[in-house]
């Protein structure tokens, strides 16, 4: 997968967000989410964060929960609602209940971070930064790599290794 | 003379589908040092629902010293899969017990 995956998405604010609506992004960032995972759940402010820091320059960050809601209940659309309004999250939260968008990303993990440039080609895979433990990141992967596809140039990092649960699939 | 105390028995139970297991393994191995405790831990390796049902496996890594959850909140959890969630004193949360649980759990 090297180009963003096509997608029709009902997202937590009630809309649909498709592909297209995030045309004028100047960068795209998908996220593997979910609710239920620690470790998504240790990196969500700094999703919020990287929203809210990098928003005035044409980024959206959309994170994106795949995970089979029958075997996982706290990834059900109504939790995805109900998590993203007590948390405040300053990103869109979409549901994939039909696991396309996992697929189409080869997404194995959350979170899982794909980043995508004006012409939506995919320029980082990986991890939000080095830690879960916010105070020991030494390296922002993310946001180095945000920095220099805005600025024209290559990610320091095109690839690093996602840490975090499976995608739940359903069987 | 003060009778040897017994060495607990210590049970830890993981999903390789998460991949905190190898770090908490760590951290109860080196709390167990660290106390001069001589005790073997018990590895068991989740691997479908229905284990994670009959073992009241709440998610990996679980830990229970003398059959009693290192994190007692969180032992009363639906069986599953899944990355279990441990809260930090300040709130946050972690895929792995703190140092502090497992330290109050072998006391």
């Amino acid at each position: 997968m090297t180009t963003a995956p096509q997608f029709d998405l009902e997202g937590v604010d009630g809309r649909r967000h498709s592909l297209d609506d995030y045309a004028d992004a100047a960068a795209l960032v998908l996220i593997q989410s979910c609710n239920h995972c620690p470790y998504v759940q240790a990196w969500e402010d700094r999703m919020s964060a990287i929203q809210r820091d990098y928003g005035d320059r044409g980024v959206r960050l959309v994170a994106v929960n795949s995970n089979d809601a029958d075997d996982y209940p706290e990834d059900s659309f109504e939790e995805m609602r109900s998590r993203a309004e007590r948390r405040g999250f300053a990103f869109d939260y979409l549901y994939d209940p039909s696991q396309g968008v996992a697929r189409e990303l080869e997404a194995e993990r959350t979170p899982e971070v794909f980043l995508f440039d004006r012409d939506r080609r995919l320029r980082y895979h990986g991890a939000i930064d080095d830690s879960r433990n916010e105070h020991a990141v030494t390296q922002h992967y993310l946001r180095d790599a945000l920095d220099a596809v805005l600025a024209g140039g290559e990610p320091p990092a095109a690839e690093t290794m996602p840490v975090g649960c499976t995608v739940k699939w359903r069987h | 003379m003060e009778p040897r105390r017994r060495a607990p028995r210590v049970e830890f139970l993981y999903w390789e589908g998460c991949p905190s297991h190898p770090e908490a393994l760590d951290l109860l191995r080196e709390v167990l040092a660290g106390r001069g405790i001589d005790a073997r831990v018990e590895l068991r390796e989740v691997t479908t629902q229905e284990e994670a049902e009959a073992l009241r496996f709440p998610g990996s890594p679980t830990i229970r010293v003398d059959g009693r959850d290192v994190d007692p909140a969180g032992a009363d959890g639906r069986p599953a899969l899944n990355c279990r969630i441990y809260y930090l004193p300040d709130g946050q949360v972690s895929p792995v017990p703190t140092r502090e649980q497992l330290e109050e759990a072998l006391r």
